[in-house]
């Protein structure tokens, strides 16, 4: 996995609340069987003015002019600032490939639906919750060129105006996060305690362990 | 110390190990998988020379991207075909078992595990879908994951999770006649908005969820993770155990009486505390239609289309904007005067043989209405179809003009043929209305089967209780 320790990047407001992840990455391109490639199709019903379909070329396509991401200024945004319950709906990782791929590698929301939060620390996205005072004053701060600097080590924002921000996240996650650990790796160091258990639970419930 | 919720008890049994932070090593009873979540997941395993845990944890089904018609000629379309193939593929190599196409069993993953008693209660479920929700039904505790997390099932059969709250939903008293599981979860949804069961794992409680029976208890928990909570849980009780009496996976034997027994405790102690607890009057809750781009866009179907100037919240407001303009609707519009383009009938939260019952006896000895372009009814399963034939349903459908199909998630999303063009409007029985969800523009309004078939019938919605 992708590790993250700091970033100083761009932000991009998204101004919508229930951004759901068929938003951000439409079902069409859920048929890749690839983990990567997703970005060009990132909001591809709002960003684009056709009808997006896997494997096309963007760079001729129609582009929406008023949707924020295609506006010259954001985009090579790192952060995206957006409302309440950021990526509900499906399960679908697609929708962290697909913003990570775009470039982003923080995303700042009031609230996020709990799969899609989950999902992010998979891959190297970090999901940061404000209050929505604070995500209200960020909107309210930004002007083009706006810039975060975003420390995952200490738990900060800072502002344009030097202004720190904390924020709060499980130890366990941050501490994968910032090593870029291999989840998988870590869990099969217990191989024996997951044994262990599966020894115990087959006595009371046998017939969860019926081949 | 005070008792322990359904959810406690399952966490508890299923904790590996636990970290100093709260973080726990889970352990996973069954994973599902389909096609469309789980290719990147098997090549990681290749990719770092990992084996799958235990092969028989998991079953698999395509189900997203398989046609409803002439199941024998293949997919046409290759994007699609190299997935499904994928898929084949990848449990041939694992060994892992898969209900093909053409297997008879095969279905929307969301109906078949019950069906095959392959979830059971007291289990801890996963599948690469945020509907594994529906799992919850029987006393299970299920949710939805992300592709990164298959990959660590496949290989560990274990996950990293911190434990959820609490949030009890109780529905006291009955519902009226005409009255379904379906508008009882868009009901909640409606009071507690899509982010209200965030961070929570939702038990729906109360008279009215325990006169449900197993298919619309599934279908309750199904849409629990469009309340925002990843699981939603029923306590198991008779109409639980013996739904899972002689399913094909279910425990046989000495085991089943092992398992009756065990499942008894599974239900929240007299003396549990929950985190946040929400009552709803049953008898208040009338047939749901969705207005908007969320499914907290909802209303009953005797009510006008809210007025977003009434809206104090300027975030919601703006929602509801976009919401109205994307829907082509005027606010203090009657829902009843809404007509429809299509009519779908299926999706995991309600295609089993429950809602195909109720569908078809609002659509006996009648006919859709001639501005209807089509109506579809896909059967959640091979198993749900055959036995609809056996009851005659599929003939009601086809007299009254319904297409009748092969089972699968079809335009519940869209991602087969089955799809709205843009600017049409659909009645649906499927559990999300976001933009383009059934199809590039296509606008979705969610309902109960038996408000689907007589919008169908009708051209329009219609309240049901007086159709």
């Amino acid at each position: 996995m992708q590790a993250f320790t700091q970033l100083t990047g761009l932000v991009a407001p998204l101004d919508r609340a229930n951004v759901d992840t068929d938003a951000i990455i439409p079902k069409q391109f859920l048929k890749s069987i690839k983990r990567a490639g997703f970005g060009p199709y990132l909001f591809d019903e709002w960003r684009y003015l056709d009808h997006g379909e896997p494997d096309m070329d963007c760079t001729n396509r129609p582009i929406n002019p008023d949707f924020v991401l295609n506006k010259a200024q954001y985009q090579q945004a790192e952060i995206l600032l957006t409302r309440e319950n950021f990526g509900c709906g499906s399960s679908r990782e697609h929708a962290p490939w697909a913003l990570a791929d775009f470039g982003f590698r923080v995303i700042i929301a009031p609230s996020f639906a709990d799969i899609f939060y989950n999902n992010c620390f998979k891959n190297g996205l970090l999901p940061i919750v404000l209050s929505t005072e604070t995500v209200d004053q960020l909107f309210g701060e930004l002007v083009d060129g706006y810039q975060l600097t975003v420390d995952l080590s200490s738990q900060k924002i800072i502002t344009a105006a030097a202004a720190s921000i904390h924020f709060e996240l499980d130890e366990n996650r941050k501490y994968r996060l910032l090593n870029g650990l291999d989840d998988i790796g870590l869990t099969l160091q217990q191989a024996d305690e997951i044994r262990t258990y599966e020894r115990q639970r087959a006595k009371i419930a046998p017939w969860l362990f019926v081949d | 110390m005070s008792g322990k919720t359904l959810y406690d008890k399952l966490w508890e049994e299923h904790v590996v190990f636990t970290e100093d932070d709260g973080s726990s090593l889970i352990y996973i009873d069954r994973q599902l998988l389909h096609e469309v979540t789980s290719p990147q997941a098997f090549e990681g395993l290749r990719l770092a020379g990992r084996q799958v845990w235990n092969a028989s944890r998991n079953l698999a089904v395509a189900d997203h991207n398989v046609p409803t018609t002439e199941r024998d000629k293949g997919i046409a379309d290759s994007v699609s075909r190299l997935q499904v193939e994928t898929l084949d593929k990848n449990c041939t190599e694992f060994g892992i078992t898969e209900f093909t196409m053409t297997d008879h069993r095969q279905g929307i993953v969301h109906v078949i595990g019950p069906e095959q008693g392959a979830t059971l209660p007291g289990m801890t479920v996963v599948c690469g879908d945020s509907h594994t929700s529906t799992h919850g039904a029987s006393g299970a505790l299920a949710f939805g994951i992300g592709t990164s997390e298959v990959e660590h099932v496949l290989a560990t059969q274990c996950l990293v999770q911190k434990k959820a709250k609490n949030l009890l939903i109780q529905i006291d008293g009955q519902v009226g006649i005409g009255i379904t599981a379906k508008d009882i979860v868009l009901a909640i949804i409606g009071t507690i908005g899509t982010a209200g069961g965030n961070g929570y794992t939702i038990e729906f409680a109360g008279a009215a969820i325990r006169a449900l029976s197993m298919e619309g208890r599934m279908t309750v928990c199904n849409m629990a993770i469009e309340a925002g909570a990843r699981a939603g849980l029923i306590a198991v009780d008779d109409v639980t155990i013996d739904y899972y009496r002689d399913r094909p996976y279910s425990p046989k034997g000495s085991d089943w009486f092992m398992a009756e027994r065990m499942w008894q405790h599974l239900h929240s102690d007299d003396d549990a505390v929950f985190d946040k607890v929400v009552k709803i009057d049953a008898s208040l809750i009338k047939p749901q239609v969705t207005w908007g781009t969320s499914p907290e866009l909802v209303i009953a179907i005797d009510e006008k289309i809210p007025n977003p100037a009434q809206e104090a919240d300027a975030v919601k407001q703006q929602s509801m904007v976009r919401a109205l303009d994307y829907m082509g609707l005027k606010a203090g519009q009657a829902i009843t005067d809404i007509a429809v383009d299509k009519v779908f009938i299926g999706s995991c939260t309600n295609s089993r043989i429950e809602d195909l019952r109720a569908a078809a006896a609002i659509a006996k000895g009648r006919k859709i209405a001639s501005t209807i372009q089509l109506a579809l009814v896909v059967p959640g399963s091979g198993l749900v179809k055959m036995q609809a034939e056996a009851e005659g349903l599929d003939k009601i459908f086809i007299h009254a003009g319904f297409e009748w199909r092969e089972p699968g998630c079809s335009m519940c999303l869209a991602m087969n043929a089955d799809r709205l063009a843009a600017g049409e409007r659909c009645a649906s029985t499927s559990n999300r209305n976001f933009e383009g969800r059934q199809g590039y523009g296509g606008r979705t309004h969610l309902v109960s089967p038996a408000m689907a078939a007589a919008a169908a019938i009708a051209g329009h919605f219609v309240d049901v209780r007086q159709f």
